[in-house]
């Protein structure tokens, strides 16, 4: 590990080189939209919200995943990474069927934040309305895949977190779904310890409390970088 | 001649609640009204969509043949056409019939008895659909329902000739 001196929008950093541009961007209060990232989980890199320019490189990066290097030159906000974002926001919300006024979310949904912050007020793109099944065989929770934007946190607070790897992802592609177990009802999972982080690391309504109603589902899910702090103060 | 704007609703396939939030603006619609003349409106007796209407607010997604109909009239006549709440901007909850065929949905209604098409009602489009979809829209209001200070500063905006900046005060959902 060592310390590198980069710049962000002109200003003039500096952070670890095992750090990503997205760790050294927020420890500057400089904002960069996420959406499957979260504090305590691996990094994914899949939403493609926090895309960011570096000097030298025509492609756009992913800032979440991309490390800091000596000389770098990073760039969060252009025309171009602003028109992509709102591409993808749209996109999730045209692949999906998001209903904001009736979900248990609407008021605390990352994508119903990330439409608003990027100033999304209708979505050009057509509407594909896919017919997609509620999960809510489990006990005390609900699985409604019409909300799921496949950010994967669930799948990743279960296996790296819980260490039960009850959520997976399977199909490609536009047919891509979350399944628990080997494609089996939620309720009849035998390795499911039933105990809510999936629920509550969930960005929008997909993953909720059973009897809550609209706007009624608040997630919490502060308790990730505490439970990683006292696992490395252990081993 | 009068100087006032014109200004018309509709009301298309939604819950009405986007014309109570109008209604909720209270005794500053008294004000509008000095600006503008409500000319078209379920809040208004008259019965045919002038020729000339500056500002247009519609509520509803097109979910019928007749919704369809009335929007494409309404925008020929229309300078500045409003989607106005979430079910014209995104079609909302009318669109949860969507993933499901018109036959089913029928069936479903008929509660297992023969599906059929009551005469006297609009034939249902296959999907409902936001009104952008199918005409231009000129300023998109989210919110279910947008409150009465968003509706306010829309007005306020259109009818001074200013584009509303609502990013801030009104998003899906609420």
């Amino acid at each position: 590990m060592r310390v590198v001196t980069l710049s962000i929008n002109g200003q003039h950093l500096s952070g670890r080189n095992d750090e990503s541009v997205l760790q050294v961007a927020r420890a500057h209060n400089i904002d960069i939209p996420t959406l499957c990232q979260l504090d305590g989980l691996s990094t994914w890199g899949g939403c493609r919200l926090c895309l960011v320019h570096v000097e030298g490189n025509n492609k756009l990066v992913p800032a979440c995943v991309t490390n800091v290097f000596e000389g770098m030159v990073v760039q969060t906000e252009s025309e171009r990474l602003a028109r992509y974002r709102r591409m993808i926001i749209e996109m999730l919300f045209s692949e999906g069927n998001h209903i904001c006024s009736v979900c248990v979310s609407n008021g605390n949904c990352e994508l119903q934040d990330a439409a608003q912050s990027q100033g999304i007020d209708h979505i050009s793109l057509p509407y594909l309305y896919p017919e997609r099944t509620v999960d809510a065989s489990h006990d005390r929770f609900t699985f409604d895949p019409n909300r799921c934007v496949l950010c994967t946190r669930c799948v990743r607070v279960c296996d790296e977190v819980e260490g039960a790897h009850t959520w997976d992802v399977a199909g490609r592609g536009i047919k891509a779904h979350l399944i628990t177990d080997l494609n089996q009802p939620w309720g009849e999972s035998s390795s499911c310890t039933s105990c809510g982080k999936c629920v509550q690391v969930c960005p929008t309504g997909a993953l909720f409390e059973k009897g809550k109603g609209a706007g009624e589902m608040v997630k919490k899910n502060e308790f990730l970088v505490y439970l990683e702090e006292m696992r490395q103060k252990r081993s | 001649m009068s100087t006032k704007k014109s200004l018309a609703t509709i009301w298309l396939d939604g819950c009405s609640g986007c014309h109570m939030s109008v209604l909720d603006m209270d005794e500053r619609l008294l004000a509008l009204l000095e600006q503008a003349e409500l000319v078209y409106s379920p809040l208004v007796d008259q019965k045919t969509f002038p020729d000339h209407v500056d500002i247009t607010l519609v509520e509803g997604a097109v979910s019928t043949e007749e919704d369809l109909k009335k929007i494409k009239l309404v925008r020929s006549k229309t300078h500045t056409l409003v989607s106005l709440g979430d079910c014209a901007v995104t079609a909302n909850v009318p669109s949860m019939r969507n993933p499901l065929s018109v036959k089913d949905i029928l069936e479903r209604v008929s509660d297992g008895a023969a599906p059929r098409q009551p005469s006297n009602v609009p034939l249902l489009l296959g999907n409902a659909r936001p009104v952008h979809n199918f005409v231009k829209v000129d300023v998109f209001v989210p919110g279910c329902p947008p409150s009465a200070d968003v509706i306010h500063l829309v007005l306020t905006d259109l009818l001074a000739g200013r584009q509303p900046d609502l990013t801030s005060i009104t998003r899906f959902g609420k």
